[in-house]
């Protein structure tokens, strides 16, 4: 355990700075290519975008230099995954693709995972302990990268949101992680929130950056690697809860897998003073804003907060359901 | 902020804890014997019906749940 102080905190300085300092940068550089885009919930503002290769460089550099002190295949297999979901993002960044190209793509991106044989096919439950389930868990890696990744696509509909609520999502994650005693896979999921947190410096409302779909599945594949390395899937699950209404509600409501930019019907207005308030629209999907906004209009920090309110929640259930891995009926 | 969130949250952290019982009790002890090397195969194809029987029977107390706890706020 002590050993692994020095490769924290030296992964978790790089993972915050080189985010930290690459952003400004990029902004800069996306700007002056015109690579921008309109901030609907603004009058006349347009933002950069995608933030996703600095969040990708912060990644990458900080779980390298971890692997060079712990020399984990598990490491191996987080970066070559979330490099895949980078690129995945990206490409959808530059051109819309379908709906199901994202979902489809990233089934592929945790194939390094399976590869590298960086999992346990024990299913940890709280309460009544483990399952063997070797050839269902191989369908388990293939079906939760995909969701965790566009799980967290799905909620970057804000300013400051997704890259906040990964800060929340993530650090209670690596809290689970030490609860558990899986220390080394908790040092490796430290820079996740590091990256998170310095990249919602700039994404913050205002934003001057978004994360685009490369940022946001980047966070997202990464959060659910940890996940299957770090065997606590069902803890992952429980702290990105909020994010699961949101797409949960999103497919019951729509009804199909589909992106969001294609949907017509909007779920949110604005009013004149540009809050944000719920439209009567029944075309629109159901989403987690929409709910929020059901009991009346709310400016765009407001609602960001109901979320961070959320995701604390889910975070504090999230490190109850890591105690109670500790216990056994 | 509406408390309803708070409460579908919890409860959906309810059903995780009640379907980790069920899995951990039902699907864990399956095995099955008599068919020689077909024998991993087919237990886990039974594990995987039942398995997604869980999960299509959890989205369907989720979805009841919505319309219950927000029946007054979705009109889609």
């Amino acid at each position: 355990m002590i050993e692994l102080i020095l490769p924290a905190i030296v992964s978790c300085i790089i993972a915050f700075f080189v985010v930290f300092v690459m952003t400004p940068p990029l902004i800069k550089f996306l700007e002056k290519r015109n690579l921008t885009v309109k901030d609907v919930n603004k009058k006349d503002v347009m933002v950069a975008r995608p933030g996703g290769p600095a969040i990708i460089a912060g990644i990458i550099a900080s779980e390298i230099v971890l692997y060079a002190f712990l020399q984990l295949n598990e490491i191996l297999a987080i970066i070559i995954t979330t490099f895949a979901a980078f690129l995945i993002g990206y490409i959808d960044d530059r051109k819309v693709m379908g709906g199901w190209f994202k979902p489809v793509t990233l089934a592929f991106a945790a194939i390094p995972i399976i590869v590298f044989g960086v999992y346990d096919s024990n299913l940890a439950f709280p309460l009544f302990g483990t399952v063997h389930i070797p050839v269902l868990y191989l369908a388990l890696i293939i079906l939760m990268i995909p969701i965790t990744g566009n799980t967290i696509n799905s909620i970057d509909v804000l300013n400051g949101v997704a890259s906040g609520f990964m800060v929340i999502a993530s650090f209670s994650l690596s809290i689970c992680l030490f609860i558990v005693e899986n220390y080394e896979i908790a040092i490796v999921s430290l820079p996740l929130g590091l990256v998170s947190l310095a990249f919602y410096r700039y994404h913050k409302i205002p934003s001057r950056i978004f994360p685009g779909d490369s940022g946001a599945l980047t966070l997202g594949t990464m959060y659910g690697a940890i996940a299957i390395v770090g065997g606590v899937e069902i803890i992952a699950a429980v702290a990105l809860l909020p994010a699961v209404i949101n797409s949960f509600l999103f497919l019951s409501s729509v009804k199909r897998i589909e992106d969001h930019r294609k949907i017509k019907g909007k779920p949110v207005e604005h009013t004149d003073d540009f809050r944000l308030k719920a439209t009567d629209d029944k075309t629109a999907p159901i989403t987690l804003v929409r709910l929020i906004l059901a009991g009346g209009s709310l400016s765009e920090k407001q609602v960001g907060l109901a979320i961070f309110k959320l995701a604390i929640f889910s975070g504090i259930l999230a490190i109850i359901t890591a105690f109670l891995m500790r216990v056994s009926l | 902020m509406r408390s309803g969130l708070f409460g579908y949250l919890f409860a959906m952290w309810i059903l995780i804890l009640v379907g980790s019982g069920i899995v951990v009790t039902i699907l864990g002890p399956i095995s099955i014997s008599g068919f020689g090397e077909l024998n991993w195969i087919i237990g886990s194809s039974i594990k995987a019906i039942v398995a997604i029987i869980l999960v299509v029977l959890w989205i369907l107390i989720l979805s009841k749940l919505k319309n219950w706890i927000f029946r007054k706020d979705i009109t889609s």
